[in-house]
């Protein structure tokens, strides 16, 4: 499939990692750049006036935004290796799935990191209740997508690097909480296309620091 | 092809999508309303994580959330497509089903301002895609015939009209939105929409009970 593969996106993007990984899973040849979102360039807001964020793919000079779009757009253009199966309701799961992470992961996680006292032990309970919930959807399948990476798989797994910074700052451990999801992350790790596409814990600890002076939460 | 028994309630437009797509696809279902008020066991059998409706049950499997049932729908019954078949433009759709035009019922003060103006910001784009944009020169979202997009947003239209008149602001004023207004008035027409959306005044009642109800909540 020819044409020109452009992905503007934002390093610690947890959104953006989605794209990165289902383009690689795909063998997509594309061209990256980042994004300053403190300064955000005309090419994104020309490209997204409705929600001015990352990721944004371009393919031939179209533009699409939303990762959980993104994602389902690049399996359909690229079909091999699938994400979504091929059954409906198989395809209905994994869409719920995909939707769950969405709605309950990111706020949770953030949360966690934004607030103090109270409202983060109750952010930190609400995120390890999703991710038990998520661990209970995983069951005894190697991935979310049965036997190999699937589209649920390629939605959850950014948001693994951001565990340690969730993690150092609700004090818990997700791999004392969800031992299920700790060995799903570490085999998913042993694909490139997900570890290069994820970045190192210790890096996102620390632009966590940065984005909480820049809220001013202490 | 396998029975279809949706649950749902009569008012919410999340459910009046997932009816108006099944007319629209001639498929037979056997309608359950369930009481929001009163949850029945069905809910959380088939909904453990939401317990919420819609609900589509085909073959004793439960879909829910309405877009993805609206997605089964389609790739279920594949005749009378709802969605484009390019790629790009199913993208857009589905981008499209995103921008929230309404959850202004539950607000009040401040925060309902700010909700309006973010409804008013998203139906700019969208009168925007009408007059130059992506769906330009179309009577549909989908084309000449109805997609998933005219029927999430028209479904949620009728809440719109319910919320400005019981919060006593015009939010999709027909000079302000023209093409937008045009488009409700076409989707409004069809005997699908019109045999699935309940009697207006009826409607309305519901609307501001709740809202109150709602404010209620919010206020101890």
């Amino acid at each position: 499939m020819g044409g020109e593969v452009v992905l503007l996106d934002f390093w610690a993007s947890p959104f953006g990692m989605r794209a990165r990984i289902a383009l690689a899973e795909k063998g997509v040849k594309y061209e990256y750049r980042e994004e300053n979102l403190a300064n955000k360039g005309e090419l994104l807001l020309k490209s997204n006036p409705v929600y001015k964020k990352i990721p944004v793919l371009i393919h031939d000079g179209k533009s699409l935004s939303e990762s959980l779009i993104i994602v389902q757009y690049i399996d359909e253009v690229w079909k091999n290796p699938p994400l979504l199966p091929e059954d409906a309701y198989e395809r209905a799961v994994a869409r719920f799935w995909a939707d769950f992470a969405d709605k309950k992961l990111y706020d949770s996680g953030t949360k966690i990191w934004k607030s103090k006292g109270e409202a983060q032990a109750s952010a930190v309970k609400e995120f390890i209740e999703n991710l038990k919930i998520l661990e209970g959807a995983l069951g005894d399948e190697p991935f979310f997508g049965g036997e190999k990476l699937g589209f649920v798989d390629v939605m959850v797994v950014p948001f693994v690097c951001w565990f340690h910074a969730y993690e150092v700052h609700g004090g818990f451990s997700v791999a004392a909480e969800c031992p299920k999801i700790d060995a799903w992350a570490k085999r998913c790790m042993e694909r490139e296309s997900v570890s290069k596409a994820l970045q190192d814990p210790e890096k996102i600890l620390e632009f966590v620091g940065f984005l909480k002076k820049k809220y001013g939460v202490e | 092809m396998g029975s279809v028994k949706v649950h749902g309630m009569w008012a919410c437009s999340y459910t009046q999508r997932v009816l108006v797509a099944l007319k629209l696809k001639g498929v037979e279902f056997e309608y359950i309303e369930e009481d929001s008020s009163d949850k029945s066991p069905t809910l959380s059998l088939y909904n453990p994580i939401y317990e919420k409706v819609p609900i589509l049950v085909h073959e004793g499997k439960a879909v829910v959330e309405s877009v993805v049932i609206l997605e089964y729908i389609e790739e279920t019954w594949r005749h009378d497509p709802l969605m484009p078949e390019n790629p790009y433009d199913r993208a857009l759709i589905r981008f499209w089903l995103g921008p929230a035009v309404g959850s202004i019922l539950q607000l009040s003060g401040e925060e309902q301002s700010a909700a309006i103006g973010q409804a008013r910001e998203s139906l700019r784009f969208i009168e925007a895609e009408l007059t130059e944009g992506q769906f330009k020169g179309r009577k549909f979202f989908g084309g000449n015939h109805v997609g998933i997009l005219d029927i999430v947003l028209g479904c949620g239209s009728f809440w719109l009209k319910a919320m400005e008149e019981d919060v006593e602001v015009k939010i999709y004023e027909e000079e302000a939105f023209p093409m937008f207004h045009a488009w409700v008035c076409s989707f409004e027409e069809l005997p699908q929409v019109k045999e699935t959306i309940p009697d207006a005044e009826k409607f309305m009642d519901y609307a501001k009970a709740l809202r109150k109800m709602m404010l209620n909540f919010g206020n101890p």
